[in-house]
């Protein structure tokens, strides 16, 4: 028999919003998949695009990354800087020929309790389809 | 003014009583908190949930419990109570009796043996007496303080001199049975008190069978029976057989409501409460029935109507408009309910069980009690306190707060709590407090080896209930440098956090993860236990078991362990990357920024100039006074426009306070104790700047404007506030009038704005009284879908429907409907039609006058305001703080607060109240010279740095500057905010971010399993 497959998906989050509005997700019993988890930092800004590189690399299924809307970041600008770098990572990624829907960026602040629970939902499902991330035997770096 | 006074005593050690006690003593004030019980905590530990987050109440309180109790300046008296207080506000001179323990509290050390062998059992009244305790004992498991007592009414040796059990088991010698009462006097310059409330005993109410029918119980059986650290473990059975209830019947305002008993007041929580604990038994019972019996649900405050929505959408609770009249028991213990409906139909349904949802009443002994104390009672016996002013006794320099002056909810308590304090500060000396150095005996664990304890949490069963913990304990106990691992119980009582000290000392541990809730709520407190014992506190790491984890996968407990031992791995690994941090302090500057002028703005700056700080408000109108210059009269007589002359005048001439009106925010920039604001006059266009400390949100709400019921299109369609300004001209339109029909819910509790707006039910009613007394033959028909005059507002409503006002509820499916009887004329009559459903058909009213009660809409601006403030707005635009429970007037920002309309709709005295506490929270931190900074910001590898300057450029706070000579970027810590943008921007490497830095990230997903 085939075994299940149970998509990995590491989530950097900012502590101020995201991360918040899983709690809320949490005590509110939304439900989702246990796929999803959480690598907490202060703001997105400090996620490194190496980070996300690396997590494909060791073979993630789904990168996601989880911060404050635009204009709301605890840290001024911090998440325009986030932005900026997911929009050069997504192109990165398409001009390797990598799967660039494997990533995913989300401003989901700490009142969305159920936009997390959603977000995280829809991602998992679309990681399913798109199968397991097999980078860590095809690549060769 | 007379004498100021260093100290302070708190009465009641309940949420109230711990909140009041924790805001002084961080202003720097002596607290002398007296309880009457073994324990502080109050009611709220007896709570397995609370509205309208499901958050378990002990989880959220117990972080207080400790604080409160390891808090240089509170001093906790337990088992103690006042005797008297003599002397004037400044200078009163308190007598406290301490009552004999019989267990010396330096010696015990909580270890049960006592409890074990002590042979004499007696009703457990925290468990409601659904269990037994001993003799010897303690309150609860989560007591604070921990230390067990002798009851002496029951103990045999102290009653008939035999037994000695204790003493003999007892191997730290703590027994004394020669313990004798204490007197304590103390001279204070305030008191507050905060004795709380009682629970209504139904046992005289006959027809409901309770005590007589096993499957009956109370409310608060009820809650603990589906408490997991309760007498059922969390599995609720019923009494008779046994067996998982399928069906359920809750009878609501059992001890409320009711005239007959004395009783016309609305206990304000036992809807919501109900609400809960079929939502929660839900969870627990999957298929169970339920059925909520009530004459209206009155969930009246913010983001309650959400969650009663969804108790019908998403678990299908059965609300039953009804009045019950009889229970009888079957012979299979299953009760039989006689329930007669709105119409007058007379109905049966079984259950297989019932709950009782009793009324809160004012404590037992307060006759007595308010005689000693010298302070007045009104009718029902809560402390009588006024409209105008919320929070004071009859007795000047004494305050009150909690249920003790009215039924409350958590939130409110704590409001009242923090604001009472706001109102003592004028007999208290509050100084400016220099910062406490820390860290002087810390442990040097750099270059040692990382020996980590991790501890897994059981949370009673909000995490063991899905989680395999043991597994996941032995599991971490495998992982590379961890020590020891263990679970327990609930990670965050007294003993377990003692129980950490000893397992660092023991095994000589230099790093601790917990696994367990979220550190957003709990993360201080473990760093502060670890602390204690000399770690470093940034030693600590947390694993985030429960909110995003247990909760959030109920139905998949396997894969919620395999995810759990993921997550503590992460910890572990983290934790093992984890050096010691520094603190540095941030200088607080005084002054506070009140933002909006109307009643709670200025309430709130009043109070905060009255510790002696600068306060600058800022209004954009023309003219201060917000909503209250609109509204003329108020249900209890008093003049609203009298309080708002009265409260000008003191701004006016209060010397610390400059109101600018007619001027508009630009720009906030800076954070807690260094804001730097600048502000800007609409017509001047003149700028100006101001520093401040502190920022108190209180801009208002604006009354929605509706398209609905011909309002604009007839001139006889008017809303609440333009019916008020009529009422106070005495003068209508067109003149003579017969009928008058007023639309509750214009604009509330629907798609787009689901919930309620709180004040209208009573404005409605107000008005009424109003119009009665000018023309006391008018018709008054009010159409609802639920009449929410909570506390004791329900007086006005029996007034009014006495009057002979004819109320119509009617369902949101089936609106009114308002017509002008001749369409092209706006000033012709009104036909409203209306299905009855007391008359059980549609009836069709002539009217002269359509009132509506529209809702209270929160400003479009808020959001600018917000994003400046880098704080959150809820889904309906209200200001969300920071938690809806126990900082109902914090920001998860610090140093920003927010208090009346802006944060939600509320009454008079309930914005009073909560600009009390805005101020008292503010002052808080204005009463400290410094407070020390979170140590995670950003260090440089000038070894690596080439001094390209990128991260300059990204820094929103200036901290990074080229240093000209050396061409190396150097970090200015005072104004790093830690947020690591620098670091994600570094090209050479040399920017790292203490706390989360490259290499902690990199192992922490390093540990987890991807393949
Ligand atoms: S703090 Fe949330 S994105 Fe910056």
């Amino acid at each position: 028999m085939e075994k299940e497959f149970i998509p990995r998906i590491t989530s950097f989050v900012c502590k101020w919003c995201t991360y918040t509005g899983a709690d809320l997700a949490g005590t509110s019993r939304l439900q989702y998949p246990t796929s999803i988890i959480l690598l907490k930092v202060l703001c997105s800004s400090r996620i490194d695009p190496v980070f996300l590189i690396k997590s494909y690399l060791k073979g993630a299924d789904g990168v996601l990354i989880g911060g404050c809307h635009p204009g709301d970041c605890h840290y001024e600008t911090g998440n325009y800087h986030t932005r900026r770098r997911f929009k050069i990572l997504t192109e990165i990624f398409s001009t390797l020929g990598l799967p660039k829907e494997r990533l995913r960026l989300s401003w989901i602040s700490a009142s969305e309790g159920p936009k997390f629970a959603q977000v995280s939902n829809e991602f998992t499902d679309k990681i399913e389809n798109l199968g397991p991330n097999n980078a860590r035997e095809n690549m060769f770096l | 003014m007379g004498k100021k006074n260093k100290s302070v005593l708190v009465v009641g050690a309940g949420i109230a009583g711990i909140q009041a006690s924790l805001d002084l003593a961080e202003m720097g004030l002596n607290v002398h908190l007296v309880e009457e019980s073994p324990t502080i905590g109050g009611r709220m530990p007896q709570l397995d949930k609370t509205f309208p987050t499901n958050d378990c109440s002990m989880c959220i309180l117990s972080p207080k419990m400790s604080e409160c109790a390891r808090h240089p300046n509170i001093t906790v008296h337990t088992m103690a109570n006042i005797d008297s207080i003599e002397g004037d506000p400044g200078n009163f001179n308190c007598k406290i009796i301490e009552k004999a323990k019989f267990v010396d509290p330096d010696k015990c050390v909580a270890c049960g043996l006592c409890e074990e062998k002590c042979p004499v059992k007696i009703d457990d009244e925290f468990d409601m007496k659904l269990r037994k305790r001993k003799a010897i004992s303690r309150y609860f498991l989560q007591s604070i303080p921990s230390e067990y007592t002798i009851d002496q009414e029951h103990c045999l040796y102290l009653t008939k001199g035999v037994c000695k059990i204790c003493e003999k088991v007892c191997e730290a010698n703590a027994i004394k049975y020669d313990d004798v009462d204490k007197e304590i006097e103390l001279n204070v310059g305030a008191v507050i008190m905060a004795t709380g409330i009682d629970a209504f005993n139904p046992i005289g109410f006959g027809h409901f069978g309770y005590k007589r029918f096993k499957n009956v119980v109370t409310s608060l059986e009820y809650e603990r029976m589906l408490s997991a650290s309760g007498p059922l473990g969390g599995h609720v059975v019923r009494a008779s057989d046994k067996k998982e209830p399928k069906s359920l019947a809750f009878i609501q305002c059992v001890g409320s409501r009711d005239d007959s008993i004395d009783k016309n007041y609305c206990s304000s929580a036992c809807c919501m409460f109900a609400i809960k604990q079929s939502i929660i038994s839900k969870e627990h019972i999957k298929d169970m029935d339920i059925s909520i019996f009530n004459m209206d649900i009155r969930a009246f405050g913010k983001d309650f109507d959400k969650y009663y929505e969804k108790s019908k959408s998403t678990y299908d609770v059965q609300y039953i408009r009804s009045k019950v009249s009889d229970i009888s028991e079957l012979s299979n213990g299953n009760l039989r309910l006689k329930y007669v409906l709105e119409n007058g139909e007379i109905r049966f349904k079984e259950f297989e069980m019932v709950v009782l949802s009793i009324g809160l009443e004012a404590r037992k002994n307060m006759q007595d009690f308010a005689a000693k104390m010298d302070i007045k009672l009104n009718k029902y016996n809560f402390c009588r306190s006024d409209g105008f002013a919320p929070l004071q006794t009859s007795r000047e320099g004494i305050y009150v707060c909690g249920g003790m002056n009215g039924p409350k909810d958590i939130p409110e308590s704590v409001v009242a709590a923090s604001g009472a304090v706001a109102n003592s500060v004028k007999f208290l000396e509050v100084e400016r407090q220099d910062i406490k150095e820390e860290g002087t005996n810390e442990k040097n664990v750099i270059g040692d080896r990382p020996r980590i304890g991790t501890f897994v949490c059981h949370c009673g069963i909000n995490i063991a209930g899905v989680v395999d913990v043991k597994n996941v304990a032995e599991y971490a106990a495998n992982l590379p440098n961890v020590e020891h691992s263990e679970d327990v119980m609930y990670a965050c009582s007294q003993d377990f956090l003692d129980l950490i000290k000893d397992r660092i000392k023991e095994h000589d541990l230099n790093r601790v993860v917990v696994a367990a809730c979220t550190p957003r709520t709990h993360e201080p407190l473990f760093r502060e236990t670890i602390a204690e014992v000399g770690l470093n506190p940034y030693l600590f790491e947390m694993a985030n078991i429960r909110d995003q984890c247990s909760w959030a996968h109920m139905n998949e407990p396997e894969k919620a362990t395999e995810k759990s031992k993921d997550l503590v791995e992460m910890g572990v690994a983290k934790a093992r990357d984890l050096s010691p941090l520094k603190r540095l302090p941030i200088d607080i500057g005084p002054g506070a920024l009140v933002i909006g002028a109307g009643l709670s703005g200025m309430t709130a700056a009043l109070a905060v100039a009255a510790a002696g700080q600068k306060v600058y408000i800022v209004e954009q109108e023309k003219k201060s006074g917000g909503n209250l210059r609109k509204i003329f009269f108020q249900p209890d007589g008093k003049d609203p426009q009298k309080l708002l002359q009265d409260t000008i005048k003191k701004i006016e001439e209060h010397e610390n306070i400059h109101l600018f009106t007619n001027t508009v925010i630009d720009k906030i920039i800076g954070y807690v104790g260094n804001f730097n604001t600048s502000i800007q006059n609409l017509e001047t266009k003149e700028c100006t700047n101001i520093s401040h400390g502190a920022v108190i949100v209180a801009t208002g709400a604006n009354e929605h404007k509706t398209k609905e019921y011909q309002y604009g299109k007839s001139t006889r369609v008017v809303t609440q506030v333009e019916f008020e300004q009529m009422l106070l001209n005495k003068d209508f339109p067109h003149g003579k009038f017969k009928n008058v029909v007023m639309i509750q819910c214009v604009g509330s509790r629907e798609e787009g704005r689901m919930y309620c707006s709180r004040v209208c039910c009573t404005k409605a009613i107000k008005n009424g009284l109003e119009l009665k007394k000018i023309r006391q033959n008018v018709n008054i028909f009010i159409c609802h879908r639920d009449i929410r005059t909570y506390g004791f507002r329900e007086q006005y409503y029996t007034d009014l429907r006495d009057k002979g006002s004819v109320f119509i509820r009617y369902s949101p499916e089936n609106k009114p409907k308002v017509e002008l009887l001749d369409s092209t004329d706006p000033d012709s009559k009104l036909n409203v039609s209306a299905f009855d459903p007391i008359l059980d058909r549609e009836i069709i009213i002539d009217a002269d006058l359509v009132v509506l009660s529209t809702a209270i809409d929160a400003l479009e601006e808020n959001d600018i305001l917000a994003k400046m403030l880098k704080v959150p707005l809820n889904a309906d635009g209200m200001f969300l703080e920071a938690h809806v429970k126990l900082r109902p007037v914090d920001f998860a920002t610090e140093g920003v607060f927010v208090c009346g309309l802006a944060h939600g709709p509320k009454d008079i005295d309930e914005s009073i109240a909560q600009s009390k506490a805005a101020a008292s929270r503010a002052l808080t931190f204005l009463s400290k010279k410094a407070i020390l900074a979170e140590g995670t910001i950003t260090e440089v590898d000038i070894s690596k740095c080439s001094g390209c300057a990128y991260c300059v450029d990204v820094c929103a706070y200036s901290a990074l500057e080229i240093d000209p000579e050396k061409e190396v970027v150097v970090v200015n810590d005072a104004l790093c905010k830690g947020c690591g943008a620098c670091v994600a921007s570094c090209r050479c490497g040399a920017l790292d971010l203490r706390g989360f830095s490259n290499r902690q990230l990199h192992s922490v997903f390093d540990a987890l399993e991807l393949t």
